[in-house]
């Protein structure tokens, strides 16, 4: 491929969905959720039945890169965290190397509140993105035995 | 570039549709939108302007079924054609697994083509990419038109490397799914490869 892929296992996936678990209720938050930068959900905690989690994923990396690419034309690295306060429902994004923590809240929370618990479970979950991208670098062989067995009829059939 | 999630058994790619403005990206999203099953798709995003044109991207996800127990979604993005919104499409192309260069057929599109596919390959280039090397399809839009360059010099002008190229006329939907197929297929097979 391309670039490397990110290759999470059920282990990771169950710790970092224990973080945004304790995240959530912490900072009284709607939902929680993890996107990669490219756009893909990760891992999600909290009510969604209302939310277009897919949708809303691809356009905080948008709104991610976007805003990255205004904060290198004046010379920044990138904007770590970013917030949108609605009238009622905001949002507040956070980066964490490859990945984006994205918080959704009501007035039950503020943003002064999920700004610390988000830093503290950024913490957290860098620990677990490194055991991550280390696993991903270090594919085992059984990963390359399940992919390599797919068969053109495997993909043909994906069509009909 | 692929996530592979284990714990929700899934494969996500990104797919890419490139080309000059007003060649026909939006319109193959919308197709295959307007054409699949509500359980397969998700909403289509589109991020325009107010007189439709693309201002930053229109994003679609696909599920095309499953392969060796693997759910695989396909994430399918347009990049904003008109020339000033370079930034926007160097964007759009980060983590790309597989990229479609839609080609407008007519004759007066020509120039914009070549400088859409030129300026692909850069934007490639400074995110870490070879087109060569990456799974690739050209897609030659508009075939109905009266004015439109015979594809076998489209081709000559345009192909890059072995690529398929597929004649399509996207607001009726022909060669739009064998487009799609064709660049989905090569991505899978990337990862197969390893």
């Amino acid at each position: 491929m391309t670039d490397t892929p990110i290759i999470m296992r059920e282990q990771q996936h169950e710790r970092i969905m224990s973080v945004l678990h304790k995240l959530r209720l912490e900072s009284v938050s709607r939902v929680v959720f993890l996107v990669d930068k490219n756009g893909q959900p990760v891992a999600m905690q909290g009510d969604v039945s209302n939310i277009d989690t897919t949708s809303l994923a691809s356009l905080a990396a948008g709104n991610v890169a976007a805003t990255g690419g205004m904060a290198q034309l004046i010379g920044e690295k990138e904007f770590p965290t970013l917030s949108h306060e609605g009238e009622r429902e905001s949002i507040h994004i956070c980066i964490i190397g490859r990945m984006l923590l994205v918080v959704v809240f009501d007035e039950r929370s503020s943003l002064g509140l999920v700004k610390l618990r988000v830093k503290q479970a950024s913490r957290d979950l860098a620990v677990i993105f490194e055991d991550v991208e280390r696993d991903s670098l270090q594919k085992p062989e059984q990963d390359d035995a399940l992919f390599a067995g797919i068969t053109d009829d495997d993909i043909d059939s994906l069509f009909n | 570039m692929t996530f592979i999630n284990y714990a929700s058994r899934e494969i996500n790619c990104k797919i890419v549709y490139y080309g000059p403005g007003l060649c026909g990206k939006t319109t193959n999203l919308q197709y295959i939108y307007d054409s699949t099953a509500p359980a397969s798709k998700g909403k289509l995003i589109s991020l325009a302007t107010e007189t439709d044109r693309t201002l930053f991207f229109d994003f679609m996800p696909l599920e095309l079924g499953t392969v060796r127990g693997f759910k695989t979604r396909f994430h399918l993005y347009t990049v904003p054609g008109q020339v000033f919104y370079d930034a926007s499409r160097k964007l759009i192309l980060k983590g790309v697994d597989g990229v479609v260069f839609v080609a407008d057929s007519q004759e007066e599109r020509m120039d914009a083509n070549i400088e859409a596919l030129y300026n692909l390959e850069e934007n490639l280039k400074s995110n870490g990419y070879e087109l060569t090397k990456l799974p690739y399809v050209l897609q030659l839009n508009k075939r109905d038109l009266p004015n439109v360059i015979p594809a076998d010099e489209l081709v000559s002008e345009l192909r890059r490397k072995d690529e398929m190229v597929h004649e399509a006329i996207a607001y009726k939907g022909v060669g739009v799914f064998d487009t799609l197929k064709s660049v989905a297929k090569q991505v899978l097979t990337e990862l197969r490869k390893g």
